[in-house]
């Protein structure tokens, strides 16, 4: 492992790669482009949860001889994207709708203009069937909307002997938490570009993650072999989990509408339509019962885990997973017991939004931990303190922890620049006035594992290319896309580093399936950790190549470099090294037992939250926030703070402002207008800091961060309202609405307060 | 590139100036100026994210004044000056707010970035060294889901060039090592 | 964007007397618009009904903000902005020039004007609580004259006004020379800025002797249109500001107000909030009394 201290551009601030066109408006995403003769693409979406179409009509007044009209029956394959279960989701209703939005009909014209009013015009009849909208509906299994049971997955972890605890137990605290769905709002709506050619085969160009995901599902859906599909990431503006699989979607309805049309054909979202008929958060809930003895420290954990799936499973049974692995925190625990399901309802389904589960049971276990500190008489960070995770303790699934972490003294630090202790007195003292703002301050600990859970990272198998030209000039070859979270760059970084050159030697090729090898979806926290140390493997493979042919020392300089490459690509053709993934060999994973290994490394973290209530708008104000994080190594500091930032404003979002609406199953309030968001006036000032302990399995030390910052401001926020208020709220958002009804019935906060309710 | 229309139609000429060239498009009057520079003048850069006038990214400079083109008729741009994220930079050379947004972090997945720039610019061209609470209420109708705001406040806080405080240059010291 | 741009019509006759005579001449055709704000997102959304518009966007005449000794007139096409710039509205009116700080954000405020706010009337706009409790006068201009009127008798019921087909507001007129000691103004929306209000409450008054000699309170979100509330005022006036008197104060806000729940927040909350917001003006009313006091 090489010496940190040596790199010269991992560990700087290091230029975004594609940052001038983005700066001068020259960056193209997919509605800034078109194709020649392209058309327009609109869907028509079901306006109810649960029922069967009847019929279908086509209204008086619209032109239909000019328009292309797409059913099921146009699909030449299978109508399914497939994602982990397969035949669930359909690409075009058949007949049996299972969610509000779900997509039946589909509409192109050369005019967009004339979209919208034929979409109007198309009336569909249904022959509506009862639907399940919550957690608790379809728990009660009175409806059956999926598969036998409605459970799409469930999961168990065992670890010790739980039951055999309560009874020496000092105290048992249980407690119950909710947290809703939640909209990724990108700010660029989703959007393809499919170009159906007999000759070529489809190509598709938009907004999204995973070009991969997209290409596999096309392949079912239009029954084509490999080298007929063709996806290419146009830049994208925005994801965090919400272009995952959606775009698998979208880019089949434009490709059946192109095929059918004999022409290019774009789909556009607009915001209402992408708020409506998208992927959300999975609603959670979360039940504890944790014995502890007389010291605050953990003896078992009983744990529930609850999640609302919406109608197909898609990416559900992924997400359960993350949750449960992560429900029992950054704590040592010899007895825990993990149930978790994940429920259907009659909702769009749900999809991936940073954090993945993660957010949902960090919530409920960092809410959790603070009212078994009051039940154990000591304070939240004292208790934490007692129980972290330690090098040599093992996790809920067994894993022993070898990062040589010291999570005690990150607390310290935590609480040393948040100036912890002394607003903790100050804020009790002037609470105590007659004064309507409240403060409080409030902690959150907890590990983020990067790269997919277990065996997943075996499964993708990814595969990542670099080639040098005669100039010496490196393109690296990877299917990982830049969203705005910095893989361009940090990619550029890594290769740089490993063969002594600059950014501006490296080019980051852009994510097309016809270039570039299959280096796993944008996702999980694992661009930086798995797909870096594959470029930095592929680029020691590249000068191994030049070695092999004499033309290239065990060191180099960028000059020899150059020379090498000319001579290589004059003598002997193109100049190409591949790295493929190599599962560690000391990790280990049983699929079944869900046991051991489920992650080569975690990322830590303790954030302080910061708040003012008042209580006669009940409304709350994160005044100041402190983030620190122990990641590996920082591969772009500048890059890796702005992950930081702009994960934590999500997740002040997600705490108190960012509701879904439901009515019905649909989600009601699906205007920017309507779905709070923070502003520049909203966000308070976030202070990052990053602790760095190389890990052996990412690039120059690196792990993974992208998700981490989503997982702990919730927490840590709620945390510090019931240090301001005394009152243990339990349910996010929390909306100054659901503050004022909690008060409004308990005027006086209840300084006996143990632990929640159930 | 234009995408044809179904109908074609004679609409009246609007002419105004955008980016400092004059320009003269025949559209209905009612066509939002945010697709009027779009599709008619292919300044791609100006960018929808919700139509409702939210979330910024049309912002453009209509006669120097921030304004949402999403919510502004063509008509009522006729003989008046625009400038988009296209005329920020003169001659190749990024302006000030531009270099600011590239050096600090200020653009991540880039979508809000023109908007953003562009509301930054108004700010201040009219309070040339804003406090940070004037930065951040400058900034107030441009969403951005990627960044927090707190690297775009950066950007915006160095191009107004205000002499920095020691430990605000050591905290940039801090990120930047 | 769910509209046919090409469906509608837009013209700008360029002048308030040539817009009044295409009013009195189609009436009931064509309808006013200003900075757009509102229509141009109803038209984003695919429900902007009327298809048949005319600009008062550039009409000078309309956007002029003029004082004399006894008022201010704020033409009704001036922006948020040029309220806020405006120094007198700054040093008479500051309550105004905050509501105005207050509307949407920048842009939108660059191009909202307080006409289209008001014949808009939404009962949740920021600016008319405001401009009831400054007792503000309301002119209207047709082809046949002009007419001028409290603006506490513009808003008739939801979404209702006196305005004419042929009517456009010209001005709003605010009576200088009226200056209260407390001034209060607050807001609650659903975030700091950008934000439609949930309630909002503006008050003004004076304190003599001990007792409450002036007060006016007004009130956006709690009526279905902007409202004075006039049983708290009665329930405050002439009357010490003892705790049973707040308390008796509260109650008759609680009462008279008639809040709903909507997408954005609810009944109760906006009501009791509302009273809330109340106690804390009394609180400023009674700090001003001492302060006349000593």
């Amino acid at each position: 492992m090489r010496d940190t201290t040596q790199t010269h551009i991992v560990g700087t601030p290091a230029l975004r790669k594609e940052g001038i066109g983005k700066v001068t408006g020259g960056a193209r995403y997919i509605d800034d482009m078109a194709l020649p003769g392209m058309w327009h693409g609109a869907t028509v979406r079901s306006n109810i949860a649960r029922g069967i179409i009847k019929d279908i009509r086509f209204g008086a007044g619209i032109a239909w001889d000019e328009f292309v009209i797409v059913t099921a029956k146009d699909i030449p394959g299978e109508n399914c994207i497939p994602l982990i279960v397969d035949h669930d989701q359909p690409v075009l209703v058949e007949s049996r709708v299972n969610h509000p939005e779900e997509p039946v009909v589909l509409l192109a014209h050369p005019d967009k203009a004339r979209l919208h009013e034929a979409v109007a015009a198309v009336e569909i009849n249904y022959e509506p069937l009862p639907a399940v909208f919550t957690i608790e509906e379809s728990e009660r299994q009175k409806t059956i909307v999926w598969g036998e049971d409605n459970v799409i997955k469930r999961f168990l972890v065992e670890k010790g002997d739980v039951d055999s605890a309560w009874q020496r137990a000092a105290h048992i605290v249980t407690g119950e938490y909710h947290t809703g769905a939640q909209e990724q709002l990108y700010i660029e709506n989703n959007g393809v570009i499919a170009d159906w050619s007999e000759a070529d085969g489809l190509t598709i160009r938009g907004s999204m993650q995973c070009p991969y995901y997209i290409h596999k599902a096309l392949l079912r859906v239009f029954d084509l072999p490999a080298e007929k599909v063709r996806v290419i990431q146009a830049e994208t503006g925005g994801a965090f989990g919400g272009k995952e699989d959606y775009p698998s979607m979208i880019a089949a309805h434009a490709g059946l509408l192109s095929k059918k049309a004999g022409r290019p054909v774009k789909i556009i979202y607009d915001r209402e339509e992408d708020l409506a008929a998208t992927t959300k958060r999975h609603p959670s809930r979360t039940r504890y019962r944790t014995a502890v003895d007389g010291n605050g420290r953990l003896l078992a954990m009983d744990i529930q885990v609850d999640l609302d799936g919406g109608a197909y499973a898609t990416v559900t049974p992924t997400v359960l997973s993350r949750a449960t692995i992560h429900a029992a925190g950054p704590y040592c625990c010899e007895n825990i017991r993990i149930r978790s399901h994940a429920w259907a309802t009659n909702l769009p389904p749900h999809g991936a939004f940073r954090g993945f589960g993660s957010p949902q049971t960090i919530f409920g276990i960092e809410r959790h931990m603070d009212q078994i500190a009051k039940a154990a008489g000591i304070s939240p960070e004292e208790v934490r303190r007692r129980n972290f995770l330690a090098p040599g303790k093992t996790t809920a699934t067994g894993q022993e922890i070898r990062d040589v972490i010291d999570l005690p003294g990150m607390l310290d630090r935590a609480l040393k620049v948040s100036d912890y202790e002394a607003k903790h007195l100050r804020f009790a003292r002037e609470n105590a006035t007659s004064s309507p703002i409240k403060r409080g301050i409030g902690v959150a600990s907890f590990m983020h594992g990067a790269g997919f859970t277990g065996s997943g990272e075996r499964y993708l198998n990814s595969l990542v290319g670099l080639e040098a030209d005669a100039t010496g000039h490196v393109t690296v070859l990877v299917s990982s896309t830049e969203f705005g979270q910095g893989t361009n760059t940090m990619l550029s970084q890594v290769a740089a580093e490993a063969l002594g050159l600059s950014c501006e030697d490296i080019s980051v090729a852009q994510p097309d399936t016809q270039r570039v090898p299959n280096s796993g979806p944008t996702v999980a926290s694992r661009t930086t950790m798995i797909v870096g140390r594959l470029v930095q493997d592929a680029a020691h493979a590249l000068a191994d190549i030049l070695r092999g042919k004499n033309l290239l020392g065990e060191i180099f300089s960028v000059t020899e470099f150059r020379a090498a490459c000319a001579a290589y690509t004059e003598c002997f053709g193109a100049l190409r090294a591949e790295a493929r993934y190599q599962a560690p060999k000391d990790i280990f994973w049983d699929d079944v037992a869900y046991k051991g290994e489920a992650y080569p490394a975690f990322a830590w973290a303790i954030y302080v939250a910061e708040v003012a209530v008042d209580t006669r708008t009940y409304s709350t104000q994160v005044v100041n926030f402190y983030a620190l994080q122990e990641v590996g190594r920082v591969i772009n500091p500048l890059l890796a703070t702005g992950q930081i930032e702009g994960g934590v404003a999500q997740g002040i979002g997600y705490a108190l402002y960012e509701k879904v609406v439901w009515k019905n199953g649909r989600m009601s309030n699906n205007q920017m207008t309507n779905y709070i968001m923070p502003t520049a006036v909203d966000v308070p000032n976030i202070e990052v800091y990053f602790e760095e302990m190389p890990c052996e399995h990412g690039p120059c030390g690196a792990k993974g961060l992208g998700e981490l910052p989503h997982d702990g401001p919730a927490p840590a926020i709620l945390n510090a309202i019931q240090n301001a208020t005394g009152i243990n709220f339990t349910s996010i958002p929390l909306l100054p609405e659901d503050m004022y009804l909690r008060m409004a019935e308990t005027p006086e906060p209840d300084a006996k307060e143990t632990a929640g309710c159930v | 590139m234009r995408v044809m229309s179904a109908a074609k139609m004679h609409w009246p000429e609007i002419r105004f100036k955008v980016n400092g060239s004059e320009r003269s498009v025949s559209v209905p009057p009612m066509k939002r100026l945010l697709d009027v520079l779009r599709e008619d003048l292919e300044l791609t850069g100006v960018k929808e994210g919700c139509g409702e006038g939210e979330c910024g990214s049309c912002s453009v400079l209509l006669d120097g004044v921030l304004v949402n083109s999403c919510l502004v008729p063509a008509l009522q741009a006729s003989g008046c000056e625009v400038l988009t994220v296209e005329g920020l930079a003169t001659n190749g050379a990024l302006a000030h707010i531009q270099q600011k947004f590239l050096e600090l972090g200020g653009t991540q997945c880039g979508i809000c970035t023109p908007g953003m720039m562009l509301a930054a610019e108004s700010l201040l061209k009219n309070n040339p060294k804003p406090d940070l609470d004037e930065i951040r209420e400058g900034l107030a109708g441009n969403l951005c889901r990627c960044t927090g705001y707190m690297r775009i406040i950066d950007a915006v806080r160095h191009a107004s060039q205000k002499p920095l405080l020691a430990e605000e240059q050591a905290e940039i010291d801090a990120v930047r090592r | 964007m769910r509209s046919n741009a090409s469906q509608y019509e837009l013209i700008a006759p360029g002048s308030l007397d040539s817009v009044l005579a295409l009013l009195a001449a189609e009436p009931d055709a064509w309808t006013p618009m200003a900075g757009g704000t509102e229509l141009m997102v109803a038209l984003g959304a695919g429900r902007l009904e009327q298809h048949k518009l005319v600009s008062l966007w550039g009409i000078d005449e309309l956007r002029q903000i003029t004082a004399n000794d006894d008022w201010l007139s704020i033409g009704a096409g001036a922006t948020f902005t040029d309220i806020r710039q405006n120094a007198i509205v700054a040093k008479d009116f500051p309550l105004l020039a905050r509501a105005a700080s207050w509307t949407g954000a920048i842009a939108n405020q660059n191009r909202g004007t307080l006409g289209g706010n008001i014949v808009n009337a939404s009962p949740a706009a920021d600016s008319p609580p405001v401009l009831l409790v400054y007792e503000a006068e309301i002119e209207l201009v047709s082809a046949q004259g002009r007419r001028r009127m409290p603006y506490s008798e513009f808003h008739l019921g939801y979404k209702r006004t006196v305005l004419r087909p042929q009517e456009l507001v010209k001005a709003v007129h605010l009576p200088r020379g009226r200056h209260l000691p407390v001034e209060y103004l607050r807001k609650v929306g659903t975030r700091n800025a950008l934000a439609i209000s949930k309630v909002a409450l503006a008050c003004v008054g004076a304190m003599q002797s001990g007792k409450v000699s002036t007060v006016r309170i007004a009130a956006a979100s709690l009526r279905e249109t902007p409202a004075r509330l006039s049983a708290t005022e009665a329930a405050l006036l002439g009357h010490a500001l003892t705790p049973e008197r707040i308390q008796a104060a509260r109650k008759a806000l609680l009462q008279e107000v008639k809040p709903i729940d909507d997408i954005r927040s609810t009944a109760n909350y906006r009501a009791h909030v509302a009273a809330n917001l109340l106690e804390e003006f009394l609180e400023q009313m009674t700090a001003s009394n001492s302060k006349t006091r000593s």
